[in-house]
């Protein structure tokens, strides 16, 4: 008899085995009430999160966010989307650093018509610059909702008591760090990125300033020109010279941003984005006493960056496109990105922009320093390649060998070298 | 008709027949089954990966291209061979302080004494915490700026030091904090074994007038070996692949220079970073293969001991 109950047991989990598979298997038809969003952490997903319900209510849908650090968001979406899942609707996503290269994958859907076709939502309302980092091969594929530029974080009161103004020069800024570093001991003159990859957004705009570029028309490396070896030069020396004194080659903006939060430096260069994080005497020891100035001048002029941060795409893999759609549209319409970018996150918006309400609650230097930014900003900060994440490795290590007091130059010639052999094979 | 049926037994009551007498195969067929998929499954794909020019999403067709990722890897000697240096270095470096002072504290702990237990579980925290969350731990204490190392430093008269931020010195913090965390692990595990010895063997050796050090190494070491080797063997396989303490600490990429880029994080370089599905895969199979070596020669070696 013994034989039989096994038969039987043996049918029941097999029979359970297949309801499982079966129900595993049910929620992928077609357009689900669950929309799934992944978001990083941010300013602006803080505030987005806080008004989920009411898009709930309005569209009847359940709403699940993850929210994600920057580096974990990129590798949970390249586990997902390699493994083709439907289970990411709405992707929040750098298009600077991931862009071409999930075009290229075929990561994100077409939304071209979607955004066209809009009508009162406004395309046409979004910034040029930012609507071309998120069209590949002529698709729309992202909406751009944060924008940021590069920004000389300085404290009032060390300027002050220094007797200097506000720098507006290379040349200035140099001097300033000099001094605040030399009368203030264990007070760092400037703080900046020193991470190899991360400090390449930051050192971009000393590039372009010195009149140099990552790629010249031809699309070669151009990191080894003069005025390139002189940017890696003078980024590595104000941080060598003037940084804090122990300094660290794995610093990218937490790390920079607290030491300038907790009153250890006179300047600080990041993403305008960032402001809060100084500037919130919740978060910043030195709320009280930060300015804000547009990106110093080099011999080329004052060419920060300006680019779109973050952009919302929808999978292509995903069954719930349309839903993902109408989130998009609402976390981007006119009215919430005027409310998001009054709470302090500059948006891609045209009229939010022009639009005395859209700016009234940032500090009037900082609106300044942003307009400013805005008119010489340039649109990428990094190499607009494939391989982008490979490709900050190589440019950064001349930077972090000029922090270190080696010689630039000569890690500028070997870089070139690395980034040309990269270039060939990019894509 | 009924000379038939009485003369062959039906179909049906054989094959319960056959499933009865093999039933504890049968049973454990299909999670043996599942095991076995789960193993090679990943092994099979990861290999033919590796064969392949797989790059940006491995959904992409890729070319089938031989060996030739192969080579790229063993005649690599920017980043490869140094992550394979850094990963024994590393491993050994780990491995040989850990089992120094875990039998250190063993033997400490082998003889009664007051409070014995309150000791034994207290020596045990740094091994239970979360892993990533003492690698956050010590890497805010490591904060060459603000960080408490150096301001024990500091109270010590010595000069500050750059820890985890200079290059040089990245590898040796790193391997005390492994230390730090895993000794617990090989201590109990000697203690353990230290616990099961015999005492005659000992007392002989005592009444012999041998010393304490001749005690321990003739007597008591040779009677701990087999118990050595597996403490040996569990570090070693969990050193070579630590992953959670050097990305915590270090990031991608193990740092500007890749000074703390060991195999495991080289591998997630390429594949996450890099999206270089192709390489990535056969640096893991040559890792694999070197991991298998180890595990060999510690077990024949082991083997080799008692006969």
């Amino acid at each position: 008899m013994q034989h039989r109950h096994a038969a039987r047991i043996a049918a029941l989990m097999a029979a359970a085995l297949g309801m499982g598979t079966l129900a595993a298997c049910s929620g992928d038809d077609g357009e689900s009430t669950t929309l799934n969003v992944t978001l990083a952490n941010h300013v602006w997903t803080d505030i987005i999160t806080e008004k989920i319900p009411e898009f709930e209510e309005q569209s009847g849908l359940d709403v699940v966010v993850t929210q994600l650090s920057e580096d974990q968001l990129v590798d949970n979406y390249k586990v997902k989307l390699n493994a083709g899942s439907a289970d990411v609707d709405v992707m929040m996503y750098r298009p600077l650093q991931v862009g071409k290269l999930f075009g290229q994958n075929g990561y994100f859907a077409d939304i071209t018509d979607r955004v066209s076709g809009a009508g009162d939502w406004d395309w046409e309302d979004f910034q040029a610059g930012p609507v071309g980092l998120t069209t590949y091969e002529d698709q729309v594929v992202g909406v751009p909702m944060i924008t940021e530029s590069e920004m000389l974080y300085y404290r009032t009161d060390l300027l002050e008591d220094a007797g200097l103004e506000v720098p507006t020069t290379m040349a200035e800024l140099e001097e300033a760090a000099r001094t605040i570093h030399e009368e203030n001991p264990g007070t760092a003159g400037i703080v900046m990125r020193s991470q190899a990859s991360a400090a390449v957004t930051q050192l971009s705009g000393f590039l372009y300033s010195f009149g140099g570029t990552w790629l010249d028309d031809q699309g070669h490396s151009a990191i080894a020109s003069d005025e390139a070896k002189e940017a890696y030069a003078y980024y590595g020396r104000l941080l060598h010279d003037y940084g804090p004194d122990q300094i660290s080659t794995d610093m990218s903006w937490p790390e920079s941003a607290a030491i300038f939060a907790q009153g250890d430096a006179g300047f600080w260069i990041d993403a305008s984005s960032l402001y809060e994080n100084v500037y919130d005497p919740a978060k910043s020891q030195v709320g009280d006493q930060v300015g804000f100035a547009p990106f110093p001048a080099g011999p080329d002029g004052s060419r920060p960056y300006n680019v779109a941060a973050w952009a919302l795409g929808i999978n292509a893999a995903s069954q719930n496109q349309d839903n993902a759609w109408a989130f998009i549209q609402w976390a981007t319409s006119p009215d919430m990105t005027l409310e998001i970018q009054t709470e302090g996150v500059p948006s891609a918006r045209t009229s939010v922009w022009e639009n005395p309400e859209g700016t009234e609650s940032f500090p009037e230097d900082l609106a300044a320093a942003i307009a400013a930014n805005g008119e010489n900003g340039v649109g990428q900060d990094r190499p607009l390649v494939v391989g982008v994440a490979e490709a900050r490795e190589i440019v950064g290590a001349p930077i972090v060998a000029a922090i270190t007091g080696e010689d630039s130059d000569q890690a500028a010639e070997q870089a070139n070298e690395q980034f040309e052999a990269f270039l060939e094979s990019d894509g | 008709m009924t000379s038939t049926s009485s003369d062959a037994v039906p179909i049906s009551t054989r094959l319960s027949r056959w499933a009865n007498q093999h039933r504890k195969w049968l049973f454990a067929a299909p999670a043996m089954a599942f095991t076995a998929m789960l193993i090679c499954f990943p092994v099979g794909w990861t290999l033919y990966l590796s064969l392949t020019d797989a790059k940006g999403s491995v959904r992409r067709p890729a070319d089938f291209i031989g060996i030739s990722n192969y080579l790229r890897v063993l005649t690599d000697t920017d980043r490869f061979w140094p992550a394979v240096a850094r990963t024994g270095v590393f491993t050994f470096g780990a491995l040989a302080l850990e089992l120094v002072l875990g039998m250190a504290i063993a033997l400490l702990l082998w003889r009664t004494f007051r409070g014995q237990r309150w000791v034994r579980v207290s020596i045990l925290l740094p091994f239970v915490a979360t892993p990533v969350a003492i690698a956050m731990m010590w890497r805010l204490i490591f904060e060459p700026n603000i960080g408490f190392a150096n301001r024990v430093m500091g109270w010590l008269g010595l000069p500050p030091q750059p820890w985890l931020a200079d290059p040089g010195m990245t590898l040796p913090t790193l391997i005390f904090v492994d230390v730090w965390e895993f000794t617990p692990m090989v201590a109990i595990i000697l203690l353990a074994g230290l616990s099961t010895l015999p005492d005659e063997p000992d007392e002989a050796a005592r009444i012999d007038g041998a010393g304490l050090w001749q005690r321990f190494w003739y007597v008591t070491l040779p009677m701990l070996k087999p118990v050595v080797l597996v403490a040996v063997l569990l570090r070693a396989i969990d050193a070579l692949k630590t992953f959670d303490l050097l990305y915590v600490t270090k990031g991608q990429g193990g740092g500007s220079f890749h000074e703390a880029e060991t195999l495991n994080i080289y591998v997630y370089g390429l594949s996450f970073k890099y999206n270089d599905f192709g390489v990535a895969s056969a640096v893991l199979i040559i890792f694999f293969l070197m991991i298998l070596a180890v595990m060999w020669l510690l077990t024949f070696r082991r083997k080799g001991a008692k006969l």
